[in-house]
């Protein structure tokens, strides 16, 4: 456990909305898609009209075992419920949702740290539609009128809601983060925060350490990257603390995160009981996958972020046995949520130095993960070769591999064009024994052993090669001289 | 028999021969059907708009299909009058509720769809209780629909107006929806055969909900017959409803001339019991005329039916009470404004809805809500599950059963409205078929008090329609001279 | 049979289903729905131990539909139908509370 104050700790329970990138929404034709017309994507379905009925959608359907199976959920029969509130973003005022018999069931997250957190189920619902708040600076409380817009309702989520494993805002974010991997790696959603196909809700609690029993939650709602979400919760959690130390009592309620003043408000106006008279939709039947489908979507699913870590660490360290795995881990880490270890991976079976590969795609490839993906892997393993092979130095690596990623040619065109090419091993030679004769008492305490002074002649010969020369040869070639 | 000469007394069957094989024109058959509806429409008040200028274009579409030498349908130039709860596209369609008035649907019904298809031309939208939520129609929005057997009494309902359409002669068809006994308690009332189909059987996509897990879209008509004919037409499966079952349409007309030699007919003993004696001697008289063209007749006892209305009144309820929330002055129909977006709902919805419906939202919300669920809602679901089981267990030694359709005959108009569970206990002997999701039907047989007429009903399994329409027809072959309404089309008025 | 639908009750519901009643029709509604609740209390008594609820008299599973766009409709006159609008969308008076 984390301790966030001293003699305290935190509870955090996640969950997470993910829109699924189908082509049409979950119980009708209507094209699900972002950012269009206001209220030119519906149907009598989806606006709710009297008399219109809902069919599900197939590949929703196969989308939520996707994300089940990659969660370690078990896929099991399931119904939809009515969920029952007034909204008028909700054009039928009840939500089509999965209550207590949900499609998957009972996974977990493995963190790359190795934490473990529960899933508790991953359901199939339909989204709202959305409204905007008009005058008072567009907030819902100062808002003259509202106005709807039904493009967004029907679209479909999965909500995951994950068990209370969670106890620091590092690893909510932790999850939060290899959650999306996995939701992309799964094909069943793009993973936008910002766009909203990703939104997450916190149920933080903390109680004194040692207790056994849960404090009381608030439900944080409104954080749109995992930067806020990890503010959000710490900022609840030190409420809450703050409240109990000072004799006070948590209130169970929903609380709104505001982005620019960095609090949570409750979101309560006034006292409204919600009483959702769930009950099964009797405008749908049961759902129920044969074991073929779900074994078929299984065998269908990529390897995902996990056992791509796995497979990865153990490429490059079969490369080189003599690395710390452990040393690794956030550069793998990194790569492989930026799905660039494809990239790494053929470039080591090019023959490319798997530390180095690494390295450049955590550091620098990194920067520009779409372009990097596009990458050739033959001429990334060539452009590792000519850094390994002291061709050229990390500086000047790092610099080609940039131009690769703008596009600008094959790596040998690119160190040729940049003069990056003179700096090899007889030019070197000359460039040292040139600085050795300059500075004679330098080279003498050298000889000597003081180690100060390698770094004064180390400098020398960086400046005399503007940077571009391979430390690594640098360091032999004086010990050469040295030792000779 | 010219072309332009609508001759009387013709039934769907005859309409459909005369236009298809151009023994008469689509445009007088429809013309002769708006006649009749604005002779006596100010009296009976079937419906909530007639659909003049559209029915006689499509009447004319017709013609000119027939007059291409193609086929217009099996219900071609066919006037039939569709319960004000069908969707109908650039037709106003209001539920008899103030909460749509105005509403205009931008699609139709799937049942719509199929009748045009048919060539069946479409007259007007009928009158029904509030959302078909009644049993006699007077809680329209828009004022009660009247007998046309006796002006100062009820239709029945919910889909009074369609009854009475047909009765009056008006049209020789038409559809009403039945959730606890909408068809078939009218049509007794009426004197016509109303039709409660398989749930499942037709589509209900169009149809406005009130209980989706019951509702239920079937035929009027003055016959067996022709009730068949309807119900081929608009049967069948449709993948824009999740609901419906696998398969074509039944096939209903040609099983009709196989008669009854042989079938095995049980009478529901328990509905006897709280029917009046005219009721319970004209099913007795129904089941002697059954057993004389070969059936085989017995009693059977099924109590698990009597627990079915209470079942009825907690699952019907707490599902409109959902169906109905998204009338809240959003996105169509009324708006009261009010000073914030729960405010307007509210209004919107206190003006908009009738007590009725407001009754039912307020049950059907008491009983999902927390603490209550269990002991109503999924106690209700049970007792669903026990009267099909009943029913099942009765079907192992009948082929069909029989009872009576309603306790009485047509009460008079005001009656029962200060006493809403006098009126629910009208739908005693309907509403097991809505929860089992079985077929059952009422067929005109006698006159009872106030010469006033008595339907028989007549219950089949699930799918089973072929053999509820054989033993109907073998019934109505046997039914009291004057009992039911003027077949099809006549230009003698009764009342 | 000896069940009350309250005063209290009416107004809870009445507010959770979004319906304006005065208070001669609180009681009112009261009195009648008391009636009707009576009538259907008696379904609680029954031992229904081992009979599985139904939400259907049929066992359909799996009806699906293709992921294959259709068109929708056209927004002139969805919005026709609209007691208000403003800019291509729903117009409401303000909204008090957050969707919960
Ligand atoms: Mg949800
Ligand atoms: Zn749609």
């Amino acid at each position: 456990m984390t301790l966030l104050t001293p003699g305290w700790e935190l509870t955090v329970g996640l969950e997470v909305h993910c829109e699924l990138q189908t082509e049409t929404k979950l119980f009708c034709s209507c094209a699900n898609a972002f950012g269009e017309e206001p209220n030119t994507n519906v149907c009598p379905v989806c606006l709710g009209l009297p008399g219109s009925l809902p069919v599900l959608n197939r590949l929703a359907v196969e989308y939520a075992m996707r994300i089940g199976i990659a969660l370690n959920c078990r896929v099991e029969p399931s119904i939809f419920h009515r969920k029952n509130y007034f909204y008028p973003d909700m054009p039928k005022d009840y939500q089509v949702s999965q209550y207590d018999s949900p499609i998957n069931v009972d996974g977990f997250i493995e963190l790359p740290a190795g934490t473990r957190v529960g899933i508790e189920r991953a359901h199939l619902e339909e989204d709202t539609g959305k409204t905007s708040h008009m005058g008072g600076g567009g907030r819902i409380h100062d808002a003259d009128y509202s106005l709807v817009d039904y493009n967004r309702a029907g679209v479909p989520l999965v909500e995951i809601v994950s068990r209370p494993d969670i106890s620091s805002p590092d690893d909510a974010r932790a999850y939060v983060s290899e959650l999306r991997s996995i939701l992309v790696a799964s094909g069943a959603s793009d993973g936008r925060m910002e766009e909203g196909s990703l939104r997450v809700d916190a149920n933080v609690s903390v109680r004194r350490s040692g207790m056994v029993e849960l404090g009381t939650r608030c439900e944080v709602k409104n954080m749109n990257s995992l930067r806020s979400l990890g503010r959000a919760i710490e900022y609840e959690a030190l409420r809450q603390i703050g409240l109990l130390e000072s004799g006070g009592r948590v209130v169970q309620e929903t609380r709104h995160w505001n982005e620019n003043e960095g609090r949570t408000s409750s979101l309560r106006s006034k006292e409204e009981a919600y009483d959702y008279r769930y009950f099964p939709e009797p405008d749908l039947v049961a759902l129920s996958p044969e074991s073929e489908w779900i074994d078929a979507v299984r065998d269908a699913l990529p390897p995902m972020p996990n056992a791509r870590r796995a497979t990865l660490g153990a490429l490059v360290l079969s490369s080189d046995p003599g690395l710390d795995e452990h040393a690794l881990r956030d550069q793998i880490a990194t790569v492989v949520d930026l799905g660039l270890d494809q990239l790494v991976s053929e470039a080591i079976g090019e023959g490319a130095d798997g530390r180095l590969a690494l390295a450049r795609c955590a550091n620098e490839a990194a920067t520009r993960p779409d372009a990097a993906r596009a990458l050739d892997p033959r001429a990334f393993g060539v452009l590792i070769g000519l850094e390994a092979g002291g061709k050229i130095s990390a500086t000047q690596s790092k610099t080609v591999l940039l131009e690769m990623l703008d596009g600008s040619g094959e790596p040998l065109e690119i160190v040729k064009r940049l003069g990056f090419e003179g700096v090899d091993k007889i030019h070197l030679g000359a460039i040292i024994d040139q600085i050795i004769a300059a500075n004679p008492a330098e080279w003498q305490r050298f000889v000597e052993g003081d180690e100060k002074v390698a770094q004064f002649l180390f400098g020398q010969v960086m400046r005399e090669t503007k940077g571009n020369a391979n430390g690594k040869l640098v360091a032999e070639a004086f010990h050469a001289r040295k030792s000779g | 028999m010219s072309s332009t000469a609508m001759p009387d007394a013709m039934n769907a069957f005859e309409i459909a021969h005369a236009v298809r094989t151009g023994a008469v024109l689509a445009r007088t058959v429809v013309m002769d059907a708006l006649e009749r509806i604005a002779n006596q429409e100010q009296d009976l008040h079937c419906f909530n708009v007639v659909t003049e200028d559209v029915a006689l274009a499509a009447a004319d579409a017709v013609d000119a299909t027939v007059a291409r030498g193609e086929d217009p349908g099996p219900l071609a130039g066919v006037p039939v009058a569709l319960k004000d709860n069908l969707c109908t596209r650039g037709i106003a369609t209001t539920c008899s509720s103030k909460i749509l008035e105005g509403w205009i649907p931008p699609y139709d019904a799937t049942v719509v769809d199929r009748l045009r298809r048919a060539g069946a031309i479409v007259v007007g939208k009928t009158n029904l209780d509030e959302f078909a939520m009644g049993s006699s129609t007077e809680n329209s929005a828009f004022g009660p629909s009247r007998n046309p057997w006796d002006h100062s009494r009820v239709p029945g309902g919910s889909s009074g107006g369609s009854a009475a359409a047909v009765a009056a002669g008006y049209v020789p068809l038409s559809l009403g929806s039945d959730t606890g006994g909408s068809i078939r308690q009218p049509a007794s009332f009426c004197g016509v055969v109303g039709v409660k189909p398989t749930y499942g059987l037709v589509s209900r996509y169009g149809l406005i909900a009130f209980a989706s897990s019951l509702d239920q879209i079937g035929p009027f008509a003055t016959t067996v017959a022709d009730a068949a004919l309807l119900l081929e037409s608009i049967g069948g499966h449709d993948s824009r409803d999740s609901t419906s079952l696998d398969g074509e349409s039944v096939a209903v007309v040609d099983a009709l001339e196989l008669g009854v030699v042989g079938l095995r007919v049980g009478i529901i003993r328990d509905f006897l019991v709280d029917a009046d004696d005219s009721v319970v001697s004209a099913v007795n008289a129904a089941a002697a005329a059954l057993a004389v063209v070969g059936a085989t007749v017995d009693e059977v006892a099924i109590p698990e039916l009597m627990n079915g209305l209470a079942a009825y009144y907690l699952i019907a309820p707490a599902e409109a009470s959902s169906n109905l929330s998204r009338y809240d002055g959003v996105r169509y129909g009324l708006r009261v404004d009010g000073p914030d977006v729960a405010a307007m709902n509210a209004r919107t919805r206190a003006e908009g809805f009738g007590a009725e419906v407001k009754r039912r939202i307020m049950l059907g919300t008491y009983v999902l809500s927390a603490g209550y669920y269990d002991a109503y809602y999924a106690q209700a679901q049970r007792v669903r599950t026990l009267v099909a089981g009943a029913f099942n267990r009765a079907y192992e030694r009948f082929d069909v059963l029989i009872g009576p359709t309603t306790p009485s005959v047509a009460f008079a108009l005001g009656q029962k409205t200060e006493d809403p569970l006098a009126m629910y206990l009208s739908d005693l002997f309907t509403i097991p078929s809505n929860l089992a999701g079985h077929p059952a039907m009422s067929v005109p047989f006698a006159l009872g008090e106030h010469g006033l007429p008595i339907g028989v009903q007549v219950f089949a399994p699930a799918l089973k329609e072929s053999v509820m329409f054989r033993v109907a027809h073998a019934i109505e072959a046997a039914q009291q001279t004057g009992c039911r309404a003027p077949v099809g089309l006549s230009r003698s008025t009764r009342s | 049979m000896a069940v009350e639908f309250t005063p209290e009750e009416v107004t809870y519901v009445a507010a959770l289903a979004r319906l304006e009643l005065t208070e001669a029709e609180v009681e009112h509604y009261a009195r009648q729905l008391s009636a009707v609740l009576g009538h259907v209390d008696a379904i609680r008594a029954l031992d229904l131990t081992g009979v599985e609820p139904s939400s259907h008299s049929f066992d359909l599973v799996n009806v699906l539909r293709e992921d294959v766009v259709a068109p929708s409709l056209d927004r002139d006159e969805v919005l026709r139908a609209a007691p208000l609008v403003e800019s291509g969308r729903f117009r409401v008076p303000p909204i008090l509370g957050e969707a919960p």
